[in-house]
């Protein structure tokens, strides 16, 4: 099980030069509208013609401009989410998963195998209905069971959930891992919902601007996300320039702070992310003198706006997010952070 | 009274209708698909007929198709004529009526959703398939008018008609030219006749269309 992309293509000012591998786990794809994710998605799938490179499926090359192969979209046998699923309206329920089924010739068989599908997604006694007549949820449904009636070799899904109202979004995506562990094979997710890639995936790669940034397991992205993008994208609040000052010893100006880092610091170093998390009144080390400046309540938490004694005036406020009963009575006069909570960001 | 005309003119109508349907629906189907420079030229090139006084338009095929002309000569070879011949009424109806096919398909075409497209691809069913069974019934509507329209406009073409096949009674003459043909010669109540079964057909058209159309809201409303 495995799909390894290289490639190259440029559209309208735009380039695309994307390199990944997976092995069989769920590689969740984290990038904003516009950086290539969806290209990259019709790229395998063979909806677009890349321009070089090449794709290899489980050992079965997908695409090779070196070696003149690119196999048209019906014979790759790639399961693709669209984001509006792509239902075709003219059809009900189950002549949609039949249409996954056209492989099998027998119509007895096919007929059985789309029932079997329709019991799997819960879809029974809406056979005859059509795709307008469906909840976002359902019509969801119908298309991974048209997908998954196929077979394919792998998924992709294309933000699975953005279509979906935010209240039904979660219980969605606890019945969305059910049938990703179920499918066993390579999957894509590509989104711009960082909680959505944490709750699914295995391993995450961040995109910006046609490229792979970084790629990696999940909570290890998580943690120390390496490019100023990356951290913007898992959703890290606080990202300060920042310059190296010793091995462990970050400069940042803005702060008028030395941060003591765990990881040890390359010469190339730009920033610092702090995940708003992550302050504390008792942690002593990196710790400064600082001062309220606003505060915004969510409702379980928090967010303290604050600012350090020491910061340059014309410095932005840094948030702090606290569990509201976690919240001191007083605003506390220093605040610390671990080095190991100190995410050293480059390029 | 001599039938002939009506029909020679549903003949002439059905059979271009029927052409225009095909050759429109593929023009605007691989139109669409054309590097924009290439398309705005055949854009240009496929509408024109529309634009043009049909007479215009006559005088082309007749520079064409003429007797004497390469093409028409080529043609009489296989004893082909296109003028003064009934068929060759097909040829006019369908090169004035062609562009309001094509354009009501392409603009059908252009509002379809790719995604219905791809989604059939990765699903491996083939491109003949995705077309006649997902694109066509999406694109349904704005098919139907575009024929309907390219079959009213076929029905009532004079100017083409009467410059390439000119009106032979019992042989080239249609609903049009019987009209102006009778008028022309005094008979007024003849002409009369003509412009009331022409008023008929025209009305029995416009009936269907909105029976079509209203069927199809009600088939939508059941599908909301």
């Amino acid at each position: 099980m495995s799909l390894s992309v290289d490639i190259k293509k440029e559209f309208g000012g735009f380039r695309l030069e994307t390199a990944f591998e997976t092995d069989g786990d769920i590689l969740g794809i984290l990038g904003a509208s516009g950086c290539g994710k969806s290209m990259t998605l019709r790229c395998i799938a063979g909806i677009v013609r890349p321009d070089e490179g090449r794709i290899v499926l489980n050992g079965v090359p997908l695409f090779d401009s070196a070696a003149g192969i690119n196999l048209p979209p019906q014979e790759r046998r790639v399961g693709y989410l669209f984001q509006n699923y792509g239902l075709f309206p003219n059809m009900t329920v189950e002549q949609n998963i039949l249409c996954g089924l056209h492989r099998e010739k027998d119509k007895r068989r096919r007929k059985k195998a789309a029932a079997e599908m329709i019991g799997r997604m819960k879809l029974e006694g809406l056979e005859t209905r059509r795709p307008a007549q469906l909840s976002g949820g359902q019509q969801q449904r119908v298309a991974l069971a048209r997908i998954l009636a196929g077979s394919p070799e792998i998924l992709m899904l294309d933000e699975p959930f953005s279509a979906l109202d935010a209240y039904l979004r979660v219980q969605i995506q606890t019945d969305m891992q059910e049938w990703l562990r179920e499918f066993g094979k390579d999957v894509l997710l590509v989104s711009h919902n960082r909680d959505e890639i944490y709750r699914l995936c295995g391993s995450l790669a961040v995109m910006d601007r046609g490229r792979i940034l970084g790629k990696g397991p999940v909570k290890q992205m998580f943690r120390s996300p390496g490019s100023r993008q990356g951290a913007v994208l898992t959703g890290c609040k606080n990202i300060v320039e920042a310059r190296k000052a010793g091995e462990h010893l970050a400069e940042v100006p803005a702060w008028g702070l030395c941060l003591e880092t765990e990881e040890p610091l390359r010469d190339d170093l730009c920033a610092i992310g702090i995940r708003a998390h992550y302050f504390s009144p008792e942690e002593e080390r990196n710790s400064g003198a600082v001062v309220l400046e606003g505060e915004m309540e969510e409702p379980f938490e928090w967010i303290l706006k604050f600012r350090y004694e020491t910061a340059a005036p014309d410095s932005r406020p840094v948030w702090w997010r606290i569990p509201k009963e976690r919240r001191p009575q007083h605003f506390p006069k220093r605040l610390g952070i671990a080095p190991e909570q100190v995410m050293p960001l480059y390029r | 009274m001599d039938l002939y005309p009506l029909w020679n003119s549903l003949r002439i109508a059905a059979v271009s209708s029927v052409a225009v349907f095909f050759t429109g629906i593929f023009a605007a189907y691989y139109a669409a698909r054309l590097p924009r420079a290439v398309k705005g030229l055949l854009d240009v090139v496929l509408t024109l007929p529309m634009v043009l006084p049909p007479t215009v338009c006559g005088y082309v095929l007749l520079l064409i198709f003429g007797a004497r002309r390469p093409l028409g000569m080529v043609l009489a070879q296989y004893g082909i004529r296109f003028t003064m011949t009934w068929y060759g009424g097909i040829l006019a109806a369908a090169v004035v009526s062609f562009p309001l096919m094509y354009r009501t398909a392409r603009g059908a075409f252009e509002s379809f959703d790719e995604t219905l497209a791809y989604s059939g691809q990765t699903l491996g069913l083939s491109n003949t398939y995705i077309f006649w069974r997902i694109r066509m019934p999406a694109c349904r509507q704005g098919i139907l008018a575009g024929t309907v329209l390219a079959f009213a406009r076929a029905l009532g073409e004079y100017g083409a008609t009467s410059m390439l096949i000119g009106y032979t009674p019992g042989r080239t003459a249609t609903i049009s030219t019987t009209v102006y043909q009778l008028w022309r010669t005094n008979d007024e109540g003849g002409a009369f006749i003509w412009v009331m079964i022409n008023l008929a057909i025209s009305a029995v058209v416009l009936l269907t269309v909105n029976m079509l159309e209203s069927k199809e809201r009600a088939a939508g409303r059941r599908r909301l």
